[in-house]
């Protein structure tokens, strides 16, 4: 078996394309990770943030060299959550950033032995410690972890089996802060993001529970083409195991514990990590209620936005048009300030920053960061619709005896809501594309959702096409509205 | 008996520009008076300090002894009186483009003197029979013909039955024939007791309708 698998490995070595194959030794390995994941996997090196350190790292390099021929390796930095799409793609040869190993995973693309084993770990505030063991005291309670992760997985069967609360972050640093600020229960994570998150928070604010939820592996992904170069990649990882060089990569980062040592044995022996595989690409319709269920939220969430930024926009526009130099002053500052950031820096900071002073709920912080972005958008429309009433009519209307207030409320108002009717239609289906971007803030709306069911079929094909038709089911009806509404006021 | 309109030493300056200076005349009850004048002379300034929507720097304006001064225009609150007694047809009509015709002349009648929609729409419709546009009366004013738009812009300043009316250059967009008729009109106006004051540089016009010509160059003294 074996000498027949070497022999069709060489064929293959010698007949794929460069990327993968046996090349000079001087053609460096490329391998993706996210430094944005941190220490201990991959983080940029305080001294020179154009490098890169971290365990992951290391066993990146540790490959390269025991490659034949020798190679040194290359970093390319892609988001964690692109890593298995990446690879296929051919940016890098091998994927490696605390990447788990699924049954998914395995059945879509060429992954390697697993180089390490962590726990996934429940951490809780310190008062719950007492009551909390595992997920079973969590009903009803909001459970964070990484989205698109096991530990995810995990949580949404739990959902259905135990009631409780998942709630999927885009990074793994903010779950244990919003743990802290109270926004959240409990986090589901690995072991080693766990402990690296208390030492951050200096010991306090959480603890984690000694009781594994569960046990995962992290492996290295290759592109399912690929196989050979796998196969030559476990055999370098199996003599790392076996000279120690792993175990000291590990020890280094402080990762290192007894039962590591009892798992690379297994590995050795072959037996262990080894999960069983899964049937690749489920089928569209499991996905179905859980796309409705965002599309709604995507449709709730612009809905409310655009009503506060149209409530807020008219007080704006008011303040331009009719307020003294200072209100002119203040709502010209709010409208140029919003305008000039980007909407994902005033998302994180409501959410995030304003943290210290009020925990406003995730969906609560969407709705105000979308809402009063577009206010500042809003209001510039109004204001210019106000302009452009003719103010021969309003003097007209003054002469007939009308306060500033009826002026506005019987002449000026109506014509400039004519006016802005269109571009406010073209500004809710600017809105409604714009909401894809709370996810950055837990909340799971249409796009972020179809990433998920994307990153779990393996594929952005059903998935990508599906998610679009929904946003064009919501936004070609406002279109053609903006249009009929266009023509019909334009003739003046 | 008094005058219905004083205007007495009026001064208007705009930046260093003196565009009127010491202009003094009267217009009585039942007078249509033409004020002359090249463009440019101060006619359409004249008339807005008289409808209070501009400023002016020196004399005096009385309006059924309603008096403005010089100095800023007062706040609305302060001038209901004297738009009550003061009706004005923009030479562009500025009639109010969402609204039909007859819900142009009726929102006065509605808005400002609080009457309900039935008998505000009757009385507007009144008005507009009287000046023979009634039946365009469901039309928007982009679609009305500019002699239209007039009578349409006439019916509005008299919903609130004002003593005086101004007209800013009526006869520029008119042809002959409309001339004549819109002539007939104000005679008419000013024969139920109206004073009219019309600012005009159509020397025809004034000569075959006003009962008086007021040249801006021979009033300011």
């Amino acid at each position: 078996m074996i000498p027949r698998t070497l022999g069709l490995a060489a064929l293959a070595l010698a007949l794929v394309p460069p990327a993968s194959g046996q090349e000079p030794s001087s053609r460096p390995f490329l391998w993706g990770g996210d430094a944005e994941g941190g220490a201990p996997f991959v983080e940029a090196d305080q001294a020179d943030p154009s490098r890169v350190r971290g365990f992951d790292v290391e066993v990146a390099g540790r490959i390269a060299r025991g490659l034949s021929g020798g190679r040194h390796p290359r970093f390319i930095q892609v988001q964690w959550s692109a890593i298995d799409q990446s690879v296929e793609r051919g940016d890098f040869a091998i994927g490696l950033s605390g990447v788990e190993d699924t049954p998914a995973r395995r059945a879509r693309h060429a992954v390697t032995l697993p180089y390490f084993e962590f726990r996934e770990v429940l951490a809780v505030r310190p008062a719950d410690s007492a009551t909390v063991h595992g997920l079973a005291q969590m009903r009803g309670r909001r459970v964070a972890t990484l989205g698109a992760t096991i530990a995810y997985e995990i949580l949404l069967a739990a959902r259905d089996s135990l009631g409780l609360i998942p709630v999927s972050y885009d990074d793994d640093v903010h779950p244990y802060a919003d743990l802290v600020a109270g926004r959240v229960d409990a986090v589901l994570l690995d072991h080693i993001i766990a402990q690296r998150a208390l030492r951050r928070a200096g010991g306090t604010g959480f603890v984690i529970l000694p009781e594994a939820v569960a046990t995962g592996h992290y492996v290295g992904v290759l592109a399912r083409a690929d196989s050979a170069l796998r196969d030559s990649v476990n055999a370098v990882l199996r003599e790392a195991m076996r000279d120690g060089s792993l175990e000291q990569i590990f020890r280094r980062w402080n990762v290192w514990d007894p039962s590591e040592g009892a798992f690379f044995d297994r590995v050795l022996r072959g037996g262990a990590g080894r999960q069983p595989a899964a049937t690749a690409g489920r089928a569209v319709t499991p996905y179905l209620p859980s796309l409705i269920r965002a599309a709604g939220v995507t449709a709730v969430i612009s809905i409310l936005s655009m009503a506060l930024a149209v409530a807020v926009g008219l007080g704006l526009a008011s303040g331009r048009v009719y307020g003294g130099a200072w209100v002119r002053g203040a709502t010209t500052v709010y409208v140029e300030v919003v305008r000039g950031t980007p909407v994902l820096l005033q998302l994180f900071v409501i959410y995030y920053g304003l943290a210290g002073m009020v925990r406003l709920p995730a969906f609560i912080a969407a709705v105000l960061g979308l809402g009063l972005n577009y206010a500042a958008y809003e209001s510039e429309i109004y204001r210019g619709a106000l302009q452009a009433v003719s103010p021969l009519q309003l003097e007209a209307a003054r002469t007939l005896g009308f306060s500033e207030g009826q002026i506005l409320r019987l002449v000026r108002g109506p014509q400039a809501l004519r006016l802005a009717l269109a571009p406010m239609t073209n500004d809710f289906v600017a809105l409604l594309k714009d909401s894809s971007l709370v996810s950055v803030i837990t909340v799971i709306e249409l796009t972020k959702q179809t990433a998920i069911y994307a990153t779990n079929v393996g594929s952005w094909v059903v998935p990508g096409a599906l998610c679009a038709a929904v946003y064009l089911a919501m936004s070609l009806p406002l279109a053609r509205l903006a249009r009929r509404l266009e023509r019909r006021w334009s003739v003046r | 008996m008094t005058a219905l309109l004083a205007i007495e030493r009026l001064g208007v300056r705009y930046a260093a520009r003196q565009v009127l200076r010491t202009l003094s005349f009267e217009v009585a009850r039942g007078e249509v008076v033409a004020l002359m004048g090249p463009s440019g002379a101060g006619k359409t300034t004249a008339l807005r300090a008289v409808a209070a929507l501009q400023s002016f720097d020196e004399g005096r304006i009385v309006v059924d002894e309603f008096a403005l001064a010089p100095g800023p225009v007062p706040p609305e609150s302060q001038l209901r009186p004297l738009r009550r007694r003061v009706g004005l047809v923009f030479q562009s009509h500025a009639l109010f483009e969402h609204l039909s015709a007859v819900e142009n002349v009726a929102l006065a009648l509605r808005h400002v003197l609080l009457r309900g929609r039935a008998e505000a729409e009757a009385t507007a419709m009144r008005l507009l029979d009287s000046l023979d546009v009634g039946g365009r009366a469901a039309a928007l004013p982009r679609h009305l013909s500019g002699g239209e738009a007039q009578r349409v812009a006439i019916a509005r300043a008299l919903a609130l039955d004002p003593a005086l009316l101004l007209m800013d250059e009526p006869t520029a967009a008119l042809d002959p024939e409309r001339r004549g008729a819109l002539g007939e009109t104000l005679r008419r106006l000013a024969a139920s007791g109206r004073g009219l004051l019309v600012a005009t540089h159509d020397v025809e016009f004034a000569r075959a309708f006003a009962h008086r010509v007021v040249n801006l160059a021979a009033a300011m003294g």
